[in-house]
């Protein structure tokens, strides 16, 4: 395999109900730059059932080209036609970094292609750079050092460890990366990509299981990830009912609520608020953690936040260590005051 | 109906991760587990045993001291143990290591395979997948319940926002979440028991049909660059103050920022 036939970077455009997910304008966003370090363009992959109308929405946010797999077997997300599909792009067009959300899609359709296509595969990105591998070229070795490297970055051990991982031997150098993290690009109307179409054929065998129902959540609410002020309660709130408190605070400020998974487990919200390891990353511009300990897990899921203000009645409480601000107290007593404060600040204004 | 379940022995990070005095983790300090996620699917494994009846293997690949792992998944009631351990499959990366343990499973027959979705040291939920790539097996990963349905599986899948019930043709691999169960503990009786059980030891001249340049850390298409302990982000101001004057400390705040 001649690694310098492969070029350019390829974006999976993951659409779920014909919809784009986030997680697509923030590879683009990202996708974009690194592109513009290696002097390429970014690819947009689109994969699905009657989609090519969603092009134009991949262009704004910086797609230079779309690649459209349009195919009745790829209405509803399965592993086999999915992975075939976006393998067989990969092989036809063979791109040197291809990015795929770590979302419940991506996380089993990127090591399923990564597989098929023989390459390595990064999960969980949360920093991707174009650099040189090794970091410093070992000495009397300094030709061996490869340049415009993807060096990925992520978390492991529970988000304990830090490791920059690259690909250096295989070709496209594949990371699923952190829903959350990379930023979109503000979108440009009228933008527009040079459209491929392209159909690998789709056979259906053994792998291709049967969907036989599919239930959706009901009262699909807000994403977390999206809001600028997070109010977040832990097993110190008490119960289902103080989270109104919450919410009271969270309201007053234009913010969301969310929550620990002790608060989850609990049954007192739904998985959908739960920030952490096992939840969402989210990276507010305030979070407030109210009641919570700060468990190794969850301090990994909002540690990026802007502004951390905590309020814990244990002094000894692990939070303490991430927050900016932190208040030892009762937060029965300090949350309604707080919002209460708000609300006069806002009303005076 | 012969069900394998691939384990892993991990660290435990949920337990309270342990730190040296300059910051470094402490792995040593730190309980060697099988991985949650696994032992979900384990559990999941030895009630279809129980229902439909099956023979349920376990098979793991690590250092020798993985046989703890082993004799506690014989103990909960698996029937046959393998260790694939050898000193030139170490390093490996999630290519390499889907390679070796598909190659481990070319060995034995098999209508289901159960991984867990991701272990906790690595959390990269890739190897799962990957194994079923490499055996041309239809996979379905995330799984929150599975139940026999004649030569067949029908699995709940789960995704953000919803979930799928998949109906999959056996052989089929299926990732499994720890939500899918509560696992059984340990029988005293099954824990005698697994100790004077065998475990199958296999090497690299064991594995079928593998090259030698996709195992280990030099068959790893992935390289580390650089690892380090996390570094985090330093603690910031603490207040013990009453009510009234928490509040009026966080209003401060929050104006000196622009917040409100």
């Amino acid at each position: 395999m001649g690694l310098e036939e492969y070029k350019g970077v390829f974006i999976y455009a993951q659409q779920v109900d014909n919809e784009i997910s986030s997680i697509a304008f923030e590879l683009l966003g990202k996708g974009k730059e690194l592109a513009a370090d290696l002097g390429t363009d970014v690819t947009a992959v689109l994969l699905g059932s009657n989609v090519k109308g969603l092009c134009d929405k991949l262009a704004e946010y910086g797609a230079d080209k779309v690649i459209v797999v349009d195919d009745p077997e790829l209405e509803t997300y399965r592993t086999e036609p999915y992975a075939h599909a976006l393998a067989s792009v990969i092989n036809e067009y063979k791109p040197e970094i291809m990015l795929v959300g770590a979302t419940a899609i991506g996380r089993d359709l990127g090591p399923t292609v990564s597989a098929r296509v023989a390459t390595g595969l990064t999960a969980d990105c949360t920093v991707l750079e174009i650099g040189d591998f090794p970091l410093v070229a070992v000495p009397g070795k300094e030709d061996e050092q490869k340049h415009n490297q993807l060096l990925m970055t992520r978390p492991a051990f529970g988000g304990n460890t830090i490791a920059t991982i690259a690909c250096p031997d295989n070709r496209p150098q594949m990371a699923t990366v952190r829903p959350g993290v990379m930023q979109k690009i503000d979108p440009i109307a009228g933008a527009k990509a040079e459209i491929i179409e392209y159909n690998p054929g789709f056979t259906p065998n053994n792998r291709y299981v049967e969907i036989q129902e599919i239930v959706k959540a009901v009262g699909q609410v807000e994403n977390i990830m999206d809001a600028k002020i997070l109010v977040s309660g832990g097993r110190g709130v008490g119960s289902a009912e103080n989270f109104k408190m919450l919410q009271d605070l969270a309201d007053a400020l234009g913010g969301m609520v969310s929550c620990s998974r002790a608060v989850v487990e609990n049954g007192w919200l739904a998985q959908d608020y739960q920030v952490g390891q096992t939840g969402k990353t989210v990276r507010p511009n305030v979070y407030f953690a109210i009641g919570i300990s700060g468990a190794i897990q969850h301090v990994a899921g909002m540690e990026e936040s802007d502004i951390i203000i905590a309020i814990n009645k244990d002094a000894d409480a692990p939070i303490f260590d991430v927050a900016d601000y932190g208040i030892v107290g009762d937060l029965n007593k300090i949350v309604p005051a707080l919002t209460e404060a708000i609300k006069a600040n806002a009303a005076a204004k | 109906m012969k069900i394998v379940v691939c384990i892993k022995q991990v660290p435990d990070t949920k337990g309270g991760v342990k730190f040296n005095p300059d910051g470094t983790l402490d792995r040593a300090a730190m309980l060697a587990i099988m991985n949650p996620d696994d032992k979900a699917g384990l559990e999941a494994a030895l009630r279809i045993k129980e229902q439909n009846g099956a023979e349920v293997t376990v098979l793991t690949m690590g250092l020798p001291k993985a046989d703890d792992v082993l004799r506690e998944a014989l103990a909960m009631g698996a029937d046959n143990a393998i260790l694939v351990t050898d000193r030139v499959l170490g390093g490996a990366d999630t290519w390499a290591t889907s390679t070796t343990i598909a190659g481990a499973l070319r060995n034995i027959d098999y209508d289901l395979i159960i991984t867990g979705r991701q272990a906790i040291d690595g959390d990269t939920a890739q190897v799962g997948p990957q194994i079923a790539e490499h055996l041309g097996l239809p996979v379905i990963s995330y799984a929150e319940d599975i139940k026999i349905d004649g030569d067949s599986v029908i699995v709940k899948r789960q995704y953000e926002d919803r979930y799928h019930m998949l109906k999959a043709k056996m052989p089929c691999l299926i990732t499994a979440l720890s939500e899918l169960n509560t696992p059984r503990y340990m029988t005293p009786g099954g824990i005698f028991d697994a100790y004077d059980k065998e475990v199958t030891v296999w090497g690299r001249a064991d594995l079928k049909d593998v090259d030698d340049s996709n195992l280990g850390l030099k068959g790893s298409p992935t390289k580390i660059a650089k690892a380090s302990d996390k570094v985090r982000k330093g603690a910031g101001e603490k207040v013990a103050l009453d009510p009234t004057e928490s509040v009026n400390y966080i209003m401060s705040k929050l104006t000196e920022k622009h917040v409100i």
